[in-house]
């Protein structure tokens, strides 16, 4: 084993509701969707209309961009609707499952013998490379490159994230044949990061190289993990896969059907009873959580989010988890006024700032809600994001020259090496309460436009 | 806590479409003082950590508070008065000038505020604070208003408001005054307070430590009066143990950066023990640190987040180098005995250079480290 990576910086929000390890095998749902707007940069062209008839892994829509890329069905079913909001962009295309499931078959491939492109084409046409995402930018990967290296963190350190060691219990062939399906893709190595002193067989896996990381938030993120491994630069091509996708990736190769059954976790501190479920990729939020959010006075609500505090999204009761979570996170809203909050001892809420007292309870779990808990400002405090992102960057610079759409500060300043998720913790920190993420993906948008 | 809320939405129409939209900036200030706001989080991260500007400029006004109660309490001691008295006539002689600093200040950041369409930013609540502390207790009210509007719109609104400034606010306001009114700015009378009330007497005028320093290279005060504050001078400034106490809690609580303020320290350190080894000087180096606005200046100034130097490297640097500077110009230029605010202001100009090298070398050694692993 090769050396630990430890990283100083970071945090870790101690919340409310971790899940316990216990497994819900949840029942066929009534319908499932798949969102364009899970991916960035997803320009949709339909290939269905309602009413058509889709088995598991056939296409529904391409992207127009890099028309090579599908995006197909999960389940075997009826397409239902195609949802379409402002300009009639499409949000996602949903399908009413079959009562039993009909899968494409996709012919078995001998990895041993097959060519990188059969193996691409294979990808490519079970939908199963849009879980291939591309560094810089954080995008679908294009199928005509070819990668130095290709990613894959093994844990995920986001608040009350899924335990993949948990969620992935059974999985080790199909993640094992996934790492093989990744080696004959990659130009360079597979590089594998796993949690230092974790439980778990995936130290085992094979063909991979693996690396220990140690730390805080956002150490899960692989693109903090890239860059203390072999950091990007212009003209660098890395590829990242998430680890259950991997697994995804392996059961294709090894079974020949698209078979996106996943193992995510519900958790927050408005969950009843928090804990994993296997559910089917695009699964119905409400499938998931009826029943198992705590009761709400009169006047409070809860935010259900697809994916993790930090870097989910907003979903309605009656929308769909997103191809990418593997967690829902269900918080109080915040949409209450607090008298005199800014100057109160506010025990109850969390700060890493010491003019706060969470620093006198590091072991407290917090009950944290949607409130942003102040207004806009210029960035006055500083020597903070620096702290939180275990990079030799320089992040207010690197914001500031985004602010002022300059290109060239931005390339030397290190926008190549980051996405919304590893500065996360910058914008939960930030006392002037920017939209960091926001800026950064509008940055990385104006990097592909103009570069 | 309902009633009032009740009261604040009843009203808010007003201002926020109606008649009085012109003052909806000012309108939401009181708002957002009264009640923190139900806004919630729509993308990004869901949960923010529950600090604000608000709060930590909160912190620095409670770490000014020694320092402030302390030069009321040395305002009226300087004038013959004791125990509370002293306090009381002190308090009382720099209330206006606290309100004249806050009214001026608060009344242009509002408008332009509202100008802009912004919220108002909190910055001000600090400077306008500081301002008092940093002038002599006699200066004449009409002074301080045209040191507060030249700094707040010269200083800071011309470039864009609150985080945007290059130079600190305070200082700007306190160099204004200084080089605008030499005269009455200067000399024996200014520190001291003129006002016959509570049964003051006419102070024993003199000049301030530092000048008689620079003069005679001795003072009449004793290093332990010095320390404590017994001695004349601007406001807020006099008391090195009262400063360094709100240093401590700043310190603390994160909101000034340890890194500026040591520096600071060390660098007028290093330069004075250097000038008496040289034999530049014949007191000990440490009294510079107990004299004049070095302490106060260190402290509450050169830690400015937004004027000094924003990489930790360059906030070594240019710390260091704002201690030295002040040292430099106390001792070597005749004329004017304190160097503290024109070494901040020289450093905050230079801020951005220092800070433009140290992002060019993690540039280049950015660039490099891809070059090695090729």
């Amino acid at each position: 084993m090769s050396k630990i990576i430890k990283l100083r910086k970071g945090l870790d929000i101690n919340l409310q509701g971790k899940a316990t390890q216990s497994l819900v095998e949840l029942p066929m749902a009534a319908e499932y969707a798949v969102s364009p707007l899970d991916f960035e940069n997803v320009t949709p062209k339909l290939l269905v209309k309602v009413g058509d008839k889709v088995k598991a892994g056939e296409p529904l829509f391409f992207d127009k961009n890099n028309p090579r890329v599908l995006f197909t069905s999960p389940v075997s079913g009826t397409v239902s609707a195609v949802n379409r909001g402002e300009k009639r962009k499409v949000l996602n295309v949903t399908v009413a499952a079959d009562a039993t499931q009909e899968y494409a078959e996709f012919p078995a491939l001998d990895l041993q013998k097959a060519t990188r492109d059969e193996v691409v084409e294979m990808l490519l046409k079970s939908g199963l490379w849009t879980m291939i995402l591309q560094r810089p930018y954080g995008i679908v990967a294009n199928p005509a490159d070819m990668p130095k290296a290709i990613f894959v963190s093994a844990f995920d350190s986001a608040p009350l994230a899924a335990d993949m060691n948990f969620a992935l219990k059974g999985e080790q062939q199909n993640l094992q044949k996934g790492i093989e399906v990744l080696s004959k893709l990659s130009g360079g190595k597979v590089h594998l990061s796993v949690k230092a002193a974790a439980e778990g067989e995936m130290t085992s896996l094979k063909g991979a190289e693996i690396h220990t990381f140690e730390g805080k938030h956002p150490v899960g993120c692989v693109g903090i993990q890239i860059h203390h491994i072999d950091p990007i630069a212009k003209g660098d091509i890395a590829w990242t896969v998430a680890i259950e996708d991997v697994a995804a990736i392996g059961r294709l190769f090894s079974t020949g059907k698209v078979d996106l059954r996943k193992v995510i976790a519900l958790v927050g501190s408005e969950v009843e009873k928090p804990q994993y479920y296997r559910i089917i990729s695009g699964a119905p939020i409400s499938s998931i959580v009826a029943g198992n959010i705590k009761p709400q006075a009169e006047g409070d609500s809860v935010r259900i989010i697809s994916g993790n505090v930090l870097t989910g999204k907003k979903v309605a009761a009656d929308g769909f988890i997103s191809a990418t979570a593997t967690q829902i996170t269900v918080i109080p809203e915040g949409d209450k006024y607090e008298m005199l909050g800014w100057i109160s001892p506010r025990l109850n809420k969390f700060s890493v700032s010491r003019s706060y007292f969470s620093w006198l309870c590091p072991k407290k779990e917090y009950k944290l809600d949607t409130n942003v808990n102040g207004g806009p400002r210029a960035f006055v405090v500083t020597g903070l994001f620096e702290e939180y992102l275990p990079m030799d960057i320089y992040p207010m610079y690197l914001f500031k020259a985004i602010m002022a759409n300059d290109i060239d500060k931005m390339e030397n300043l290190g926008i190549y090496e980051i996405v919304e998720e590893d500065v996360a913790l910058c914008e939960f920190v930030d006392p002037s309460k920017t939209e960091i993420q926001q800026l950064v993906r509008d940055g990385i948008n104006l990097m592909i436009k103009e570069c | 806590m309902k009633g009032l809320r009740n009261f604040v939405d009843n009203i808010k129409p007003t201002f926020t479409e109606g008649k009085l939209s012109f003052l909806a900036s000012t309108f939401d200030a009181f708002e957002t003082f009264l009640f923190v706001p139900n806004t919630t989080t729509k993308k990004g991260a869901h949960i923010r950590d529950c600090n604000d500007l608000k709060r930590t400029m909160t912190m620095v006004i409670l770490a000014l508070i020694p320092a402030f109660l302390f030069g009321c309490f040395n305002t009226g001691s300087q004038v013959g008065l004791e125990g509370v008295n002293a306090l009381l006539y002190g308090l009382v002689r720099v209330l206006p000038m606290v309100a004249v600093s806050y009214i001026v200040g608060l009344g242009i950041e509002v408008a332009y505020a509202q100008i802009r369409k912004e919220e108002v930013a909190e910055g001000y609540l600090v400077t306008g604070l500081l301002i008092p502390m940093i002038m002599p207790v006699s200066t004449p009210l009409w002074m301080v208003a045209l040191g507060v509007a030249f700094s707040v719109i010269f200083g800071k609104e011309v470039f864009g408001g609150t985080g945007m400034n290059i130079f600190n606010p305070a200082l700007v306001a306190r160099a204004f005054v200084f080089f605008a009114f030499t005269p009455q700015m200067s000399g024996e009378k200014v520190w001291f307070s003129d006002w016959k009330m509570m049964g003051a007497v006419d102070a024993t005028t003199g000049a301030t430590a530092l000048e008689q320093l620079a003069t005679n290279g001795q003072m009449q005060w004793s290093a332990l009066d010095a320390f404590l504050g017994f001695i004349p001078g601007s406001f807020g400034e006099t008391s090195t143990l009262c400063i360094l106490l709100g240093g401590l809690f700043l310190l603390w609580t994160g909101v000034a950066s340890w890194r500026t303020m040591l520096s600071v320290f060390v660098g007028g350190l290093s330069i004075g023990y250097l000038f008496q080894a040289v034999g530049l000087t014949d007191y000990p180096a440490y009294y510079h640190l107990l004299v004049g606005g070095f302490a106060f200046g260190a402290v509450f100034m050169a830690t400015d987040p937004v004027t000094s130097a924003q990489t930790n490297l360059g906030k070594y640097i240019v710390g260091f180098m704002t201690g030295a500077l002040a040292v430099m110009v106390r001792v070597v230029n005749p004329a004017y005995p304190e160097g503290m605010m024109l070494a901040i202001l020289f450093m905050n100009a230079l801020a951005p250079t220092v800070d433009y090298f140290v992002v060019e070398a993690n540039i280049n050694r950015r660039k490099s480290r891809v070059k090695t692993v090729k």
